[in-house]
């Protein structure tokens, strides 16, 4: 469904993307996942035109997406933002339906569709005339979701989604995200820094570091043979951090 | 007051059709090239850099300098047009600026929102930047609003009628409630207009139907209001009333009545005045028959007008040389009004006699110890080198001020030489010497009126009628008149109209 092939982001002398290819399938999950600078954020990014690749071509359905009038492309992909950019002047129900209008929907329709996803996210229908600052931090989330995937786009990409929220909100939005995804088998492209969201939510994992991909892979085709000590140490991470605490608690149980 | 009240829907229909139509124009230029300028920041700079200068230049030269600039272009040069553009050119850089600033703050998560669901360019101008930036750029709307509803009373000089002619008459004929009524009119027109402009704004904040419609019936209203002279000239085609001008001083609005009162009185046809012109302006008005006859002096139209200088001959010489050299352009002297006003250098009485001074050249010896206080245009004239250079003059400190405020400060003893005009009713009112031109260096300035070529060709009987006012004021009597209306606070209407009813 989507494919890179040896995509370059060049920044002056800087390589922010270093000749990454990959291939995402119809209703897979990639997970990008790297440390902060490494790339992954603007290779996401890429997907939509949102930045321009300095060398190397992207395909989304088929069809190469240098050929394609940007906005058009966008309107096919959802994308849902790191800081989200809810519009602040539109309401929840505005927000949800831009694209679709953009497309020339029928009003009615697009009253449906908002409906529709408001449902699919968990929202009371009741938020709809409310403004984006009126909402919590799981809500707006959930605009954000409903807006990505308002005008049934196949693909979805997803730039850091649930960064931001509470751990409790988070994992709330990421069985929600899961439940999605495959109710309307989805291919995603997810970027994220967090190994235990990319392990849960990714049916593969994508390492970026540098702008080099190291890996791609299932969790646990990485976990087993992880090809760089980078690898294997995001790895660890998670598990060094789950017994840490594991024992702290034995401690202090008397 | 009652005079003064009865011409304020006028003029106030005049100070909004001006400012509105100002305002209007400043909005939909201003905004796009703020757009313009946040689309290509390289821009920005010269831009915003020529709106700002444009501001720096103090408001009234602003106007004025459109008078010779749209003279240059072959344009009509007097009246609306150059107050409309000066106006206009003054509102474009709160508008711009605030544009600027309005588009230039959005939040980036936003803007790459805009692009990310698949805004074109201009889909995310109009749906989302503008509708983010429309608070900022409102607020500078407001600005420009206020700021040209309080320029616009500087619209007077250039010959637009606005509610600065109450301002600029008042103060020179020392008619404060003149000046009040002016004030107090456009400040709340400023008031009004930026209430409405609010409710607009505060009406797309908070989503208010009612405030918005609110805020745009009364902008539709006051544009109505602003636009009613002008439709009402359309639709009733009435003849072009005669218009007699006048400069920004007492005598000059009191000729002027003198002149409107005896065109009505002798043809039965309506005229009227404008008023508070300035000494360039004026004259330019009446070649272009923007005004129809207007009263100036011998010696101006030989300096100012046929640019000629120094040395004068003699007073009928000069005359018939002025009378010769108008024709070039399409002027006509009609009559003389029988009296001259010229400068005159005056003392008070006291103290011209404890330094034994009769003439200038005796004054001349004590001038390194004497102020001298004069009106704004002295300094700048032909004859002021001509009367230093013949005198000797060199005085220790040299004032301009306006005329009005003159004579105060020679009465508080501020300055002790002052160029006052010969018909001048202070003079003796305020016990003033005036002091021998013993060596001939001040120009005749013989009053006369002059006439322009429409007047000449459509309505010979106003200017016979105008004619017939030769001789009829002498210097005596021109005293008089302006004592009349600078002491006694009298309207210069009231006064022409009493002289007029004197059998001549």
């Amino acid at each position: 469904m989507i494919r890179l092939i040896d995509v370059s982001r060049r920044h002056g002398d800087h390589l922010a993307v270093d000749r990454v290819s990959l291939h995402v399938a119809a209703g897979e999950v990639l997970v990008l996942v790297g440390g902060s600078g490494s790339g992954k954020t603007t290779t996401c990014k890429m997907i939509n035109r949102l930045i321009e690749p300095s060398s190397g071509r992207i395909i989304v359905a088929g069809q190469d997406i240098a050929t394609l009038p940007a906005h058009g492309l966008r309107r096919r992909i959802g994308y849902v933002f790191q800081r989200l950019g809810l519009f602040p002047h539109m309401s929840v129900a505005q927000n949800i339906g831009v694209t679709p209008r953009l497309l020339g929907w029928s009003e009615t329709r697009v009253k449906d569709r908002v409906r529709e996803l408001l449902a699919l996210v968990e929202l009371d229908p009741e938020l709809a005339e409310s403004r984006p600052d009126a909402l919590s931090g799981g809500q707006a989330q959930r605009v954000a979701v409903a807006r990505a995937l308002a005008a049934e786009p196949p693909v979805l990409l997803m730039d850091e989604p649930f960064g931001a929220l509470d751990p409790l909100t988070r994992e709330r939005l990421q069985q929600a995200f899961d439940r999605i995804r495959r109710a309307l088998r989805l291919t995603v492209v997810l970027v994220t820094h967090d190994m235990g969201e990319a392990m849960m939510l990714g049916d593969r994992i994508a390492v970026i570091h540098a702008g080099r991909l190291l890996q791609v892979g299932t969790a646990k085709q990485l976990h087993d043979a992880p090809v760089e000590a980078t690898v294997e140490e995001l790895f660890a991470a998670p598990r060094r951090q789950a017994s840490l605490v594991a024992a702290m608690l034995d401690r202090e149980t008397p | 007051m009652n005079d003064l009240v009865a011409r304020l829907p006028e003029m106030l229909a005049a100070h909004i059709g001006l400012s509105l139509a100002a305002l209007a124009m400043g909005v939909v230029v201003a905004v796009p090239l703020g757009i313009l300028v946040t689309r290509i920041p390289r821009l920005e700079g010269p831009v915003v850099g020529a709106a700002s200068i444009l501001q720096t230049i103090p408001s009234l030269a602003l106007l004025a300098f459109m008078v010779p600039a749209l003279a240059a272009l072959g344009l009509n040069s007097i009246g609306v047009l150059p107050a409309l553009l000066g106006l206009f050119l003054y509102s474009l850089l709160p508008v711009l600026r605030n544009t600027v600033t309005g588009l230039s703050g959005l939040d980036p998560a936003v803007l790459e929102a805009a692009r990310g669901v698949g805004m074109t360019p201009r889909e995310s101008l109009f749906q989302v930047e503008l509708p983010l930036a429309m608070p900022v750029l409102i607020a500078g709307i407001r600005t420009a609003a206020t700021w040209t509803v309080g320029t616009a009373t500087l619209a007077t000089p250039v010959g637009a009628l606005s509610l600065g002619s109450y301002i600029f008459g008042g103060l020179q004929t020392r008619n404060y409630d003149a000046v009040l009524v002016g004030c107090v009119a456009s400040a709340a027109l400023a008031l009004v207009l930026d209430g409405l402009i609010r409710s607009i704004s505060a009406g797309l904040v908070r989503r208010s139907r009612r405030l918005t419609m609110l805020g745009v019936t009364g902008l539709l209203g006051l544009a109505a209001i602003g636009a009613t002279p002008a439709l009402h000239a359309l639709l009733t085609r009435e003849e072009a009333p005669i218009t007699i001008g006048a400069k920004t001083f007492s005598e000059s609005y009191i000729l002027a009545h003198v002149l409107a009162g005896q065109v009505t009185r002798a043809t039965g046809r309506k005229a009227r005045t404008l008023e508070s012109l300035g000494s360039m302006v004026i004259f330019d008005a009446l070649e272009r028959g923007d005004i129809d006859a207007y009263v100036d002096y011998s010696g101006t139209l030989w300096s100012m007008v046929l640019a000629r200088g120094e040395p004068r001959p003699d007073r009928a010489t000069l005359l018939a040389e002025v009378e010769r050299g108008l024709v070039a352009h399409g002027v006509q002297i009609v009559a003389a009004l029988g009296f001259e006003n010229t400068y005159v250098l005056a003392m008070r009485r006291e103290h011209a006699e404890r330094l034994s001074v009769r003439r200038v050249s005796e004054m001349a010896a004590h001038a390194s110890t004497l102020r001298f206080g004069c009106d704004v245009e002295l300094l700048q004239r032909p004859e002021w080198p001509v009367l230093t250079a013949t005198y000797g003059l060199r005085f220790a400190d040299l004032r301009s001020m306006d005329p009005s405020l003159m004579y105060d400060a020679i009465q508080a003893d501020q300055v002790d030489v002052i160029a006052a005009l010969s018909t001048d009713g202070r003079i003796a009112s305020f016990d003033l010497v005036a002091l021998e031109d013993d060596r001939g260096a001040i120009p005749p300035y013989d009053a006369v009126i002059l006439v322009g070529e429409r007047l000449r060709r459509e309505q010979p009987d106003a200017v016979e009628a105008l004619r017939n006012l030769a001789g009829r004021i002498d210097t005596a009597t021109m005293q008089e008149l302006n004592r009349r209306v600078d002491q006694d606070g009298q309207s210069p209407p009231t006064v022409a109209a009493s002289l007029l009813n004197r059998s001549p």
